[in-house]
C-alpha cells in the first residue's frame, strides 16, 4: 500500500502536450475512456496542428489534449488547466499560459536539451532559471525511464521513443487513481497480432504507474468520485462518432438505406471513416473524387430512394453550394453535415470556428432557403444529425447540420438513448399512378411526393430549371416563378410548427439573456450558472434550430432588457437576430480557432449587468 | 429488415412484362432543339432500341447535366434527372450505387462531359459503375451560343477565340481509354443503324459504357463532321471497326490499315503488294489496340475509326460494394442498432 496521502477533489483539468509525433491525442483519448468508465463527467479538447509530423521540438509542432473531469457536472473542457504534462520545452512554452497559478507541471527532462530549448526560443532553461517558481514542477526523465523499462527487449530506439507517452499515461493513472485495465485491454485489441509491441507498451504503462507509486517525487495522489449523472447506461462518445450514429439511427428508423457521398477533409473525415465501418448495417459509403461528387452522388442516391448524406467542412461546403441549390429545386431529402473549421479559404483546418452560419442560411445563388440545425455538445451531434434527417425526409428538402471541430473531436459521456424513444421518422414513397403530379404538395407540410425510379407508372422528370406548380414541367412564366419561390420559402417556414419552442434555462424574464448556438453551450452554461448562483438576473437560451427559428423566439427575446450573443465568429447569429426581431442584441466574439473560456463570457456578462 | 425500397422493387416485379414500341418512350413535352439538330436522330434511335432491351421503362433512369444534349431526359418517357453542369456522371453514380437494379444512362456533351465534368467522367470510368454514357460531340458550345469546346479543332475561330483557339484538342475516346474504361465506342448521329447497334451493345455491357456520338450542330458548327457522314466522302474518311475483322475502307474497299510497329498506316489493297491478311485485325478486348485506334483521331492521313474500340470485362463498382456488404453481414451478422449503441465500454449510473 502506498503511504502517500490521497486527496479527494471535485474536478480537475489535465493537459497533455508534446510533439505531434509523441502520441498525445492517443494518450488523452485513453485517459478519457478510462475516466468515463469510472463514471466521472467529463469534457475534452483536442488541440493539434495541421501538420501530421511537424519538425520535432518546434513550437508549431505541439499537439495538446485537454480533459476536464469531475464528480460534478462538467460543461466545458476547462478554461485553464490544473496539471500540464509537457513532453518537451516547446510543449511547455506553448501551453504554460493555460496553467493556473500554483498548478502542477510534469516535464520530461529529456525534452529540455539545448536543441529543444533553442527550437522553442528559450534563452535559458526554464527548469533552472526560476521562471517556474509559482508552479509545482515535477521533473522526470521519461525517455530514460522508458528506455530502461524496455532495455532487455532489443527494440529499436525509434520504438522506445514512441512509447514514452505510455509512461506519462501510467503516471497520470497513478496520480488520479485510475485503473490500467481498460488501456491494457485496448492494447490487446490494437496489437493482437503484434504481441511484442503490445507487451512493450503494457510494460511502459506499468512502469509509469510504478514510478508514481514508489518514487518520492510525488507527495500525493487524488481521488475524483463518480459524478451524479442522470441514471442510465452511459458511454463516451465524440461528436463525429455521434453524428455518424445519428445518421444511421435516422435511416434505420425511416427504413431506408443510408448513403454517404463524401470527400476527405479535416475535421469531418472521421464521420466518413466511422460510417465506412458499418457495411453490416448496409451503410453505403462512397469516397467521391471531390466535394461536388460527394454531394451530387448523395442527391442521386436520394432520388433513387436512399437517405442521401454528405459530410464536409470549410472550403468543402463552398464547393457544394451549387448542388445544394439543385437539391432545393428538385426537393429531395439530403443531409449536409458541416463540421465547421477556421476560415476563410483553407484557414485553420484543425481549429474550430462558427463562421459558416450565414453561409448555411444564405450562401446560394437565388432564393434558396434551407433548414439549418446545430449541435450544442459532442453527444448532441447524435440528436442534431437525427433531427436534420427527420426534417429532410418529412419536408423533402436539403438540411444543413452544423457541428464544429471542437464538437467533432471533443468527447463527453452520453446517456445512451432508447431507440423506441427517438422521434418518429416515417417517410413513404408515392406509388399511386392515378393523377400523379411530381410537384403536387401535401397540404400540411407543402412537401412534394417522393416517387422513386422503379415505381410503375410514375415515370417523370425533375431538374434544376424552374418548375411549374404541381406538374413540375419546365416553366419560365413570371408569375409562376414568384409563386414557386414563395412556396419553397413557406415550406421551410412551416417547419417551425414542427420543432420545439425556444426554452429558456433560468428565469423566462429578466435583465440579461445569453443566446447561443452550437459548441458554445457548455461555456455559456458555466458562465450563466455562476452569475445565477450569485443572484444575478441572467438566463440562457441555446438555439438548435437556426432556420426556421422556434416560433416563440421573438416573444422570448422580448422578455429581457439585454441580449448577449457569444459566438466563435465575427458576429453572425447576432446579425440575424437583430435584423429579424429588431432587438438590441450585442455580440461577444472570439475568432482564435479556440472555444470560449467560460470566464470570458462571465466577465462580459458582468460588464453588461453594470448598466442595469 | 425489409426497407421501403424493397416494397417498390416488389411492385416493379409485379408489373406486367413490357411490350413496347418506340412511341412508348416519347413524352408529352415539346422537343425544343433547333430544327435540323443532330440530337433528334440520337433521340429517335434511343427510343427505337429501348423496346429491344426488355427493361420496363419505370426501371430506366436518364441523367443529364447542362447543355443542349442535356435536355434529352425531358423527351424520354422514363425516370429522368436534368441536373447541373458537368455533374450528371456523379449523380448517376449515386443513383446506381443506391439502386443497382435500375438501368442508368447519362447524356452529356463535349463541354458538359469533357470540360466542366471531366473529373467526374474519369472517375466514373475507372470505377466501372454500370452506367451508359452517351457523349454528344459537336465540337462547340451550343447552349451558350458558340464558344470553342475541348473537342474543337486547334485554330477554331469562335466568339471567345476570335484569333483562333490555341487549346489543343481532346479526343474523347482516348480520354476514356486513358481513364481505364471498359467499353469505349464512337458512332454517328447520321448513321441510324450503326448508332442503334452501338447503343444496344452499350446497354448490354456490364460496367461503364462510353459512347461518343458525332452530332452536327447546324447553328454554331454546321458540317463539322460532314466529311465523315456524307455519302460522297465518308467511305474514304471513315473506317468502321468490327471485332475480329481487318480494318478495310474506301469506296471500293480497296484500302486498309496496317500496323507498322505500333504505328497505323494506310495501305492499298489494289496494287497487289498487301492483302487483307496483312491488315490490322480489330480485337475489342485488346486495351493496347484501343489506345492506337483512339489515337488515329485528328490524323489527317488516316481515316477516322468508328465503332467499338474496347469492350472488356471487369467487376463493376456496385457489384464489389454489394459483395463487401454481404461479406460483412456474414462475418458480423446483420447490424443491430441497439446493440451498437451499447457496444464497447459502457457504464451504469443508478
Amino acid at each position: 500500500m502506498s503511504a502517500k496521502h490521497t486527496h479527494n477533489i471535485d474536478e480537475v483539468t489535465i493537459r497533455f502536450a508534446g510533439d505531434s509525433g509523441d502520441g498525445m491525442q492517443l494518450t488523452g483519448t485513453q485517459f478519457t475512456n478510462t475516466t468515463a468508465i469510472l463514471g466521472n463527467d467529463l469534457s475534452t479538447l483536442p488541440d493539434y496542428p495541421a501538420e501530421i509530423r511537424a519538425p520535432q521540438g518546434t513550437l508549431f509542432g505541439v499537439s495538446g489534449f485537454q480533459i476536464h473531469f469531475g464528480s460534478t457536472e462538467i460543461h466545458t473542457p476547462g478554461d485553464t488547466c490544473d496539471v500540464l504534462v509537457a513532453m518537451n520545452a516547446a510543449a511547455l512554452k506553448v501551453n504554460l499560459h493555460s496553467l493556473i497559478d500554483g498548478g502542477s507541471i510534469i516535464v520530461n527532462t529529456d525534452g529540455f536539451n539545448d536543441k529543444n530549448l533553442k527550437l522553442s526560443g528559450y534563452e535559458a532553461n526554464p527548469l533552472r532559471d526560476g521562471s517556474l517558481e509559482k508552479y509545482r514542477v515535477y521533473e522526470v526523465d521519461i525517455t530514460k525511464l522508458t528506455t530502461a523499462a524496455l532495455q532487455d527487449l532489443n527494440l529499436s530506439s525509434k520504438f522506445v521513443d514512441r512509447s514514452k507517452n505510455f509512461f506519462a499515461l501510467g503516471m497520470m493513472y497513478w496520480m488520479y487513481n485510475r485503473p490500467l485495465e481498460p488501456t491494457i485491454a485496448w492494447l490487446g485489441e490494437k496489437f493482437g497480432n503484434k504481441p511484442d509491441i503490445r507487451e512493450a507498451n503494457i510494460r511502459v504503462l506499468k512502469a509509469g504507474w510504478n514510478f508514481g507509486e514508489t518514487t518520492e517525487i510525488f507527495k500525493a495522489r487524488y481521488e475524483v468520485a463518480p459524478a451524479k449523472l442522470k441514471p442510465g447506461t452511459y458511454r463516451n462518445i465524440t461528436g463525429n462518432q455521434a453524428t455518424a450514429w445519428g445518421l444511421m439511427a435516422a435511416a434505420h428508423q425511416a427504413k431506408l438505406d443510408l448513403f454517404l457521398g463524401s470527400y476527405p477533409i479535416t475535421p469531418a473525415s472521421e464521420i466518413l471513416h466511422e460510417l465506412s465501418y458499418y457495411k453490416h448495417f448496409r451503410v453505403k459509403t462512397f469516397q467521391a473524387e471531390d466535394e461536388i461528387a460527394g454531394i451530387t452522388s448523395a442527391i442521386g442516391a436520394s432520388f433513387a430512394g436512399a437517405l442521401g448524406t454528405t459530410t464536409t467542412s470549410g472550403p468543402g461546403v463552398a464547393l457544394k453550394t451549387e448542388a445544394l441549390g439543385l437539391a432545393v429545386m428538385v426537393e429531395l431529402p439530403l443531409v449536409v453535415v458541416n463540421v465547421q473549421r477556421g476560415g476563410p479559404s483553407t484557414g485553420l483546418p484543425t481549429k474550430t470556428e462558427q463562421a459558416d452560419l450565414l453561409q448555411a442560411l444564405y450562401g446560394r445563388n437565388g432564393e434558396a432557403p434551407i433548414p439549418v440545425v446545430a449541435a450544442a455538445t459532442p453527444s448532441d451531434c447524435f440528436a442534431a444529425a437525427f433531427e436534420a434527417s427527420r426534417i429532410a425526409l418529412k419536408y423533402m428538402t436539403p438540411v444543413i447540420c452544423l457541428t464544429d471541430g471542437y464538437l467533432g473531436n471533443g468527447s463527453e459521456p452520453w446517456l445512451i438513448p432508447d431507440m423506441n424513444s427517438l422521434p418518429d421518422i416515417a417517410p413513404t414513397f408515392h406509388t399511386n399512378p392515378d393523377n400523379f403530379l411530381p410537384y403536387e404538395r401535401d397540404e400540411l407540410t407543402l412537401s412534394r411526393p417522393w416517387a422513386i425510379p422503379g415505381t410503375p407508372g410514375l415515370e417523370h422528370r425533375i431538374g434544376g430549371l424552374e418548375k411549374q406548380h404541381r406538374t413540375g414541367n419546365i416553366n419560365y412564366e413570371p408569375a409562376n416563378h414568384e409563386f414557386m419561390i414563395k412556396m419553397r420559402a413557406e415550406k421551410i417556414e412551416r417547419i417551425a410548427n414542427d420543432i420545439p419552442l425556444a426554452e429558456v434555462e433560468g428565469d423566462p424574464k429578466g435583465t440579461l439573456l445569453v443566446v447561443g448556438w452550437g459548441g458554445t453551450y457548455g461555456a455559456i452554461k458555466s458562465a450563466v450558472m455562476r452569475h445565477r448562483a450569485a443572484g444575478h438576473s441572467v438566463s440562457q437560451l441555446h438555439l438548435k434550430h437556426l432556420n426556421p427559428f422556434p416560433k416563440n423566439l421573438g416573444e422570448v427575446l422580448s422578455q429581457f432588457k439585454a441580449i448577449l450573443v457569444p459566438e466563435i465568429n465575427n458576429g453572425q447569429l447576432v446579425k440575424v437576430l437583430r435584423s429579424k426581431y429588431l432587438v438590441p442584441a450585442i455580440g461577444l466574439n472570439k475568432i482564435q480557432g479556440l472555444p470560449f473560456r467560460s470566464v470570458e463570457i462571465e466577465l462580459k456578462i458582468e460588464e453588461m449587468l453594470k448598466n442595469y | 429488415m425489409s426497407t421501403l425500397v424493397d416494397q417498390i422493387k416488389q411492385l416493379s416485379s409485379n408489373a406486367d412484362a413490357p411490350k413496347y414500341t418506340s412511341k412508348d418512350f416519347a413524352t408529352d413535352q415539346d422537343v425544343r432543339w433547333c430544327p435540323g439538330c443532330g440530337d433528334y436522330s440520337i433521340l429517335a434511335q434511343a427510343q427505337r432500341i429501348m423496346p429491344d432491351l426488355g427493361i420496363p421503362k419505370h426501371q430506366i433512369v436518364f441523367v443529364s447535366g447542362i447543355g443542349c444534349s442535356s435536355r434529352f431526359p425531358y423527351y424520354m418517357e422514363t425516370y429522368g434527372f436534368h441536373s447541373i453542369h458537368g455533374r450528371a456522371t456523379a449523380i448517376a453514380s449515386g443513383v446506381k450505387l443506391a439502386r443497382p437494379d435500375l438501368s442508368v444512362w447519362v447524356v452529356t456533351g463535349d463541354g458538359d462531359g469533357m470540360s466542366i465534368g471531366g473529373n467526374h467522367l474519369i472517375h466514373l470510368l475507372r470505377r466501372n459503375i454500370d452506367v451508359n454514357v452517351l457523349l454528344f460531340n459537336n465540337q462547340i458550345y451550343g447552349l451558350t451560343k458558340g464558344q470553342y469546346s475541348p473537342t474543337s479543332e486547334l485554330g477554331k475561330i469562335t466568339k471567345s477565340t476570335p484569333h483562333g483557339s490555341i487549346h489543343y484538342t481532346s479526343i474523347p475516346g482516348a480520354f476514356a481509354v486513358g481513364a481505364s474504361a471498359t467499353f469505349v465506342a464512337r458512332t454517328l448521329a447520321r448513321d441510324p443503324k450503326h448508332l442503334q447497334s452501338v447503343l444496344k451493345r452499350a446497354a448490354e455491357h456490364m460496367g461503364t459504357s462510353f459512347v461518343e456520338v458525332y452530332q452536327n450542330c447546324n447553328v454554331f458548327n454546321d458540317g463539322a463532321f460532314f466529311q465523315f457522314t456524307e455519302k460522297d466522302t465518308k467511305d474514304d474518311t471513315v473506317v468502321f471497326i468490327e471485332h475480329g475483322k481487318p480494318l478495310i475502307f474506301g469506296k471500293q474497299r480497296d484500302k486498309g490499315i496496317r500496323l507498322n510497329g505500333f504505328t497505323p498506316e494506310v495501305v492499298s489493297l489494289a496494287d497487289g503488294k498487301y492483302s487483307a491478311n496483312d491488315l490490322l485485325v480489330h480485337n475489342e478486348q485488346d486495351t493496347t489496340l484501343s489506345v492506337i485506334l483512339a489515337d488515329m483521331t485528328y490524323k489527317s492521313h488516316l481515316p477516322r475509326p468508328v465503332g467499338i474500340f474496347l469492350s472488356i470485362e471487369r467487376p463493376s463498382y456496385e457489384a464489389e460494394m454489394a459483395r463487401q456488404i454481404e461479406v460483412a453481414i456474414q462475418k458480423r451478422g446483420e447490424g443491430d442498432f441497439s446493440k451498437l449503441l451499447h457496444s464497447g465500454d459502457t457504464w451504469e449510473i443508478s
